[in-house]
This record gives structure tokens, C-alpha cells and sequence, in this order.
């Protein structure tokens, strides 16, 4: 998080590389030819404007997952619970939308206050409880997903019961939809809906209160360092539960665009994968708002286009899942990639050799404190690398 | 009251087991020092394998296919969960994200390998585990009826694998070195104990046992395979913080849980329980969850390195 822009640029592009090479592994050995499965993958995202209008809509609800899980980050916190808080927003929203008869704009606004509100609750309770009695915010967002899961699986039925099935709400009427006829229009009658402007904003919201405001500041300042800023006057556990309230509002904002446009009902009995690829989302964005609209929209040609190509070949749609969880666990363990790319560069520069002659020899080094890592490296490479 | 309970006894046991087990699995990694929020995706995996060997070897073996696939199941758990090891204990990486990561990939894998084995993205295993009358022991008065009468294999196997693991944990050499590496890895590395080997090891008993716990529901209860162990891996995490990291605080915590799980599973069925919203016995795990890490975070219980990467020139 501390290293500059470009070279977390290739981290994020090395994770996305190795994710897609586990992808065509995979194509491979279940006997179909991954050049193929990859061509009808990302046309099936990318072809027509329908199927980019499907794209978008497929990455807004990750846009602001992904903002969500990223704004926690850099309070220095872990929220796992982008799903949980999801859900319960997205079933505010749904209530809200079902429940009051009023015109489009006066009621998408309403929505979605209670988008932000629900999923700020749902952030708010685990910020609260790190904040007051140390509780790991993990755990504590771990268990009000499931906390979320039950509520919607019990409250849907009783109060919103579709009419057909029991597993899902009424349908969302015209007038509290997020879908918009001339957005839809514009791209040929795709799942394109007003989230997307909403998550565009929103991406504008957080990257200006982290960087420009004394609020950001705060907030990044107890990530970095909770007892310096605790000391220079700051209150931290008021930035604690502040960041928890606003990154649940965001994943909550996140379940409205999902449930109230790009869907037109909410489920019941799943926990929306949207929250945990939210985390893959921001790890592939380094973080910040504008790499989030980047990785969101790349992992929205995955999910779009998965359906097609399962059409055209013989492989399953579960790949797109696959490579993003691939790239989840690439990203995770980029201290290795990016160790890779010192030892490298540190090669290149001191031998001058061709990259062909090293990719063999190009092995990590388990962890060494920051500093030493250059000596080693540079050690290495006068020994025809049979050191290890 | 006393039919109720009675009825739905072995329900309560049949959920509590697997739960039992992978909690017991993470209570290895965790004591190690290794946080495994990958339970939950270990579980499938476990459940996959099972599920497929059991549909391959079923015509040659018959019933003891059932074994086979529980078997490879803790293997295969085992070597998936080297993903996690590798990258937590070798790679420095961040541990909650490298498990959130297993989560998601058995999620996608496994119902990708399904698909293309079956079409449909669920196996189907023609025959589960049969029950069984405990001999003797089921003609006890009251206990009996309750205990021993009507249950699984699976069930004296993870009790038995409890007992063992308790022993193994308080009273060997190995399990003192084991919970060292989870409190004090620095001090553990000075007395000579091979900190990576030793995490190494509870992070594949973690994937053994949860793979065990995912193929139990397999082959008790749920009699297929589809993608999904329905939360019980975060269920079973939530019983080893609620149980304090010990293994019969996670007995009485994963039979607490499952057994309210059971009620809110028959509520419907039981007019007594009917009245009882299915929401509060859902839900009540997590709550009471959350509510044992505020009564316990002045005194917590749980590893102090857990979540820590060990590196000997850290000290």
C-alpha cells in the first residue's frame, strides 16, 4: 500500500495473469481449448452494446463493493461482510420500493437512503464492537453476513412474498426500478440501469473524501497508525465505527443496484457472492476508488461473458468464478509476486541477461526483512542461483 | 416436551457432528497460529471428493464406497488446504484473504468439475451411511433411546477423533509445541521447534478435518453434492471462538448450535415449536457469537499470534 502507483499496476496485472493461466489450465484439462473458451469469454462481454450494457450492469453492484471493502481498507479494516451488508440494503431498498406508491424521483431517492442506511447498520454494529471492546472485525462481520442471511430469509417470506415462488420477493414495480428506458435504449435492452451513474458517483465521493478531505485524512491516518494518531489528538474509534458506517453504506448502496435493477427481486437462501468478489475487487484496484471502477468492470466481462461462452463451448460458467478466486489468492500473495519483480528487475540490471535465460532461475525468497532482500538478490545472482 | 426431544435427538446429533469436526480442525490451525476462515470452502471440497468417489466406487465396492470416499475426502482436504498453508506460512501473505480466497475457489471449482462430470452441477450418491443400534448400550434406560440407538459410524469416529485430539493437544510433546507456535512462535523458534512444520501440519489437520465434516454431511444427511455447505464452515468457526479454542468448549458450543439449528429446522413441523420464529433460531449462533466476543474480549482465550506471520529474523 506504501509502494507508488506503477508497481502495484504490475502486481495487479501479474495476479490477473496467473488467473486467467490457472483459467486456461483448467479449460485444458477438462479437454477444451482455452484460446477458445477466453475468445467466446470476452466476446460474450465485450461484442455488442447489449453485451457491454450487460458488463456494466454486472459490475455495478462490484463497483461498490468493491469501493466498500477498499474505503474499510484504508481505516485499516477488513470488511468481510460487503455480503451481509449487501443483502440487508438491497432488502431495505426492496421494502421500501414495495411498500410506497410515489413517483421515480421521489422514491429511488428514498430507496436509497435506505440502501445506506440498512447496510450502514450492518457496518456499523461490527465498527461499534471493534471500537468499544476490541472485537476482530472479521469475525464480527463474518457473523452479521449470516445474521443478514437469516433476517432476509425470513423477513422476505413473511412481508414481500413473490407470486410465484417463495424463494423470492414480488417483483419491483416500474416506478421504484433503477432501470431507466432511455439507458436501456442506448444499449439495446440490456440490464443497464441508473446503478451505474450511482456508482460512478459514488467512486467521485470516496476518492474525493479520502484525498481531500480532513475526514480521509482521519481515517487513513488511524489505518496507518492507531496509537500515533490516537496521540496526535485524533478519536479513533470514532473513525473506526465513521469508515465501518460508510463502507456498509456503500456494499448496502451496492444491493440496490443489484435487486432493484439489475435484478427485479431479491432472493432469499444466498449469501450474494458480490460482498467476496468486492474483496478481490479492491485488492485488484490497490485500493483505491479509481482501480476499484477498473477491477469491477474487468470482473464484470467475466461474469457477462461466462454465460455465452458456456453457450458456444463446453465449459462451465463456474470459470469465471474460478480465475476471479484465483486472482483473489494471487493478489493475496503479492508480497511474493512483488518480491518476484525486485528479484528480477535486480537481475536484469546487474547481469544485463535476457529474460529468456532467467525465468527458470527466477525463484522467491521467503520473506526477509525489506532491507535485506536487495543483498540477497544481488548475492544470488553470482552464484548461478544453486543457492537454493 | 421430553418427545420432542427425544425426536429430534438424532437430528441434533446428525448436524452437530460435522460441525464438530471441521471446528475441531480449525482449533488446529488456529492454535498453531494460522487463522483458517477457509473452513467453510474445505467443507465443500471435502464434500465434492466424497460425492465423486463414492458415484465411481459405489458399483465396485458397494456400501464400503462410503468409507473410501471419506477417506480420500480428508486427504483431498488436506492437500487443498496446502493452498492456505503456502501462502500464509511461506508467502507472509494476509491470512483472512488467502482463506476467503480457499472459499471461493472449492465454491467455483468443485461445481466446475461437477459439471463437466455430470452435466448438472450436483452429484448424486445412491447410498449414504446406514445407522445402527449400539449393542447393548441402546437398552439403557432414557440414554439409551437417546445415545445409542439409530446412529452413524461417522458419529463414534469424529467423538472418537475428539478424545484423541484433546489428549493430543494437552498431553503430548507435539501438542505443546503446537499451541507454543500459536502464542509465542519466537519463543517456540528459540527452544528449537520447527515453527513451520508445525503450522504446516495444523493447517492441513484443518483442511483433513474439515474435508471429513464436509463428506459427513454428504453421506448422513444431505445425500448430494451441490456446490454449497450451506454456512456450516462460518458456523463451525463461530464454535470455536464460542467454545474458546478448546476442544470440549467446542463440543458443548457445536452441540449448543446444532441443536438450536435442529429446532428451527422442525419448528414447522413441531406445533410446540411453531410458535418460536424460525428467524431467532437461525440467527441465535451468531448472535450469541458475537455476544460471547464482547463478554470474552477483556479475557479472550484465543492463540495471540493467531493471524501472525512468523519470520525467524522478526524477533
Amino acid at each position: 500500500m506504501k509502494v507508488k502507483l506503477p508497481k502495484e499496476l504490475t502486481v495487479a496485472f501479474i495476479a490477473v495473469l496467473l488467473g486467467l493461466a490457472a483459467g486456461s489450465v483448467l479449460m485444458a484439462l477438462t479437454g477444451n481449448n482455452p484460446f477458445e473458451g477466453f475468445s467466446y469469454l470476452f466476446r460474450g462481454g465485450l461484442m455488442s452494446l447489449e453485451r457491454i450494457g450487460n458488463t456494466l450492469a454486472t459490475a455495478t453492484p462490484l463497483i461498490l463493493t468493491g469501493l466498500s471493502v477498499a474505503f474499510a481498507f484504508n481505516t485499516g479494516l477488513f470488511n468481510i461482510g460487503a455480503s451481509g451488508q449487501l443483502l440487508f440494503g438491497g432488502f431495505c431498498a426492496t421494502a421500501v420500493g414495495l411498500t410506497l406508491v410515489l413517483p421515480k424521483p421521489l422514491i429511488l431517492p428514498l430507496m436509497m437512503l435506505a440502501a445506506i442506511l440498512g447496510g450502514g447498520l450492518w457496518g456499523v454494529i461490527p465498527g461499534y464492537l471493534k471500537a468499544r471492546f476490541n472485537v476482530h472485525e472479521v469475525v464480527a462481520t463474518i457473523m452479521m453476513n449470516w445474521i443478514s442471511y437469516w433476517t432476509v430469509y425470513y423477513a422476505v417470506p413473511a412481508y414481500f412474498k413473490g407470486q410465484f415462488l417463495e424463494t423470492e420477493s414480488r417483483k419491483i414495480p416500474d416506478y421504484a426500478s433503477l432501470k431507466a428506458g432511455w439507458l436501456t435504449g442506448i444499449f439495446e435492452g440490456s440490464y443497464i440501469n441508473l446503478g451505474l451513474i450511482v456508482a460512478l458517483a459514488a467512486v467521485a465521493v470516496i476518492a474525493l473524501i479520502l484525498r481531500k478531505t480532513v475526514l480521509g485524512y482521519e481515517l487513513k491516518a488511524a489505518g496507518f497508525n492507531r496509537d500515533a494518531s490516537q496521540y496526535a489528538g485524533m478519536n479513533v474509534n470514532r473513525s473506526i465505527i465513521l469508515s465501518m458506517a460508510i463502507s456498509g453504506g456503500l456494499a448496502g448502496l451496492g444491493g440496490m443496484t443489484l435487486y432493484t435493477g439489475y435484478a427485479t427481486s431479491i432472493q432469499i437462501g444466498i449469501l450474494p457472492s458480490q460482498g467476496f468478489d468486492g474483496i478481490a475487487v479492491s485488492l485488484l484496484g490497490a485500493n483505491t476508488p479509481l482501480g476499484v471502477l477498473f477491477a469491477a468492470v474487468f470482473f464484470g466481462i467475466l461474469h457477462s461473458g461466462k454465460g455465452f461462452m458456456n453457450a458456444m463451448t463446453n465449459v462451465p460458467p463456474q470459470i469465471g468464478d474460478t480465475i476471479i478466486a484465483t486472482i483473489i489468492y494471487f493478489a493475496a500473495t503479492s508480497v511474493f509476486i512483488e518480491r518476484g519483480i525486485d528479484t528480477l528487475s535486480k537481475k536484469l540490471k546487474t547481469e544485463g541477461m535476457s529474460l529468456k535465460n532467467l525465468l527458470p532461475r527466477a525463484r522467491f525468497r521467503p520473506k526477509s526483512d525489506d532491507g535485506s532482500v536487495d543483498h540477497q538478490s544481488a548475492a544470488e545472482t553470482s552464484d548461478d542461483g544453486k543457492e537454493r | 416436551m421430553w418427545t420432542i426431544i427425544v425426536q429430534i435427538f438424532p437430528y441434533a446429533i446428525a448436524f452437530t457432528v460435522p460441525l464438530l469436526i471441521t471446528s475441531l480442525g480449525g482449533l488446529f490451525s488456529e492454535r498453531s497460529g494460522v487463522v483458517n476462515i477457509g473452513l467453510e470452502g474445505l467443507m465443500v471440497m471435502g464434500s465434492f471428493i466424497a460425492a465423486y468417489t463414492i458415484s465411481v466406487l459405489y458399483p465396485v465396492l458397494g456400501d464400503s464406497a462410503v468409507w473410501a470416499g471419506l477417506a480420500l475426502a480428508m486427504i483431498g482436504g488436506a492437500l487443498f488446504s496446502l493452498l492456505h498453508a503456502f501462502a500464509s506460512i511461506n508467502l507472509n501473505a494476509d491470512q483472512v484473504i488467502s482463506g476467503t480466497a480457499i472459499n471461493m475457489i472449492a465454491g467455483a471449482i468443485t461445481v466446475y468439475f461437477a459439471r463437466t462430470i455430470t452435466g448438472s452441477g450436483n452429484i448424486h450418491i445412491v447410498s449414504g451411511l446406514g445407522r445402527w443400534d449400539v449393542p447393548l448400550l441402546h437398552r439403557i434406560p432414557v440414554i439409551g433411546s437417546l445415545l445409542f440407538t439409530q446412529t452413524y459410524g461417522t458419529t463414534w469416529l469424529v467423538l472418537a477423533i475428539l478424545l484423541l485430539s484433546w489428549y493430543l493437544i494437552y498431553k503430548t510433546p507435539f501438542g505443546l509445541r503446537l499451541r507454543s507456535c500459536g502464542e509465542h512462535p519466537h519463543a517456540a523458534d528459540a527452544a528449537g521447534i520447527n515453527v513451520f512444520a508445525i503450522r504446516y501440519i495444523g493447517v492441513m489437520v484443518s483442511g483433513a478435518f474439515a474435508g471429513l465434516g464436509g463428506a459427513v454431511i454428504l453421506v448422513t444427511y444431505s445425500g448430494e453434492f451441490n456446490g454449497s455447505v450451506a454456512g456450516l464452515g462460518f458456523l463451525a468457526l463461530a464454535s470455536l471462538i464460542f467454545g474458546q479454542w478448546k476442544p470440549l468448549g467446542i463440543l458443548g458450543a457445536t452441540f449448543f448450535f446444532g441443536f438450536a439449528s435442529t429446532l428451527a429446522n422442525v419448528s414447522q413441523v413441531i406445533p410446540e415449536l411453531a410458535r418460536i420464529p424460525g428467524f431467532i433460531l437461525k440467527a441465535f449462533p451468531y448472535v450469541v457469537t458475537l455476544g460471547a466476543l464482547i463478554l470474552f474480549s477483556k479475557s479472550s482465550q484465543a492463540p495471540r499470534a493467531a493471524g501472525q506471520p512468523f519470520s525467524h529474523d522478526k524477533r
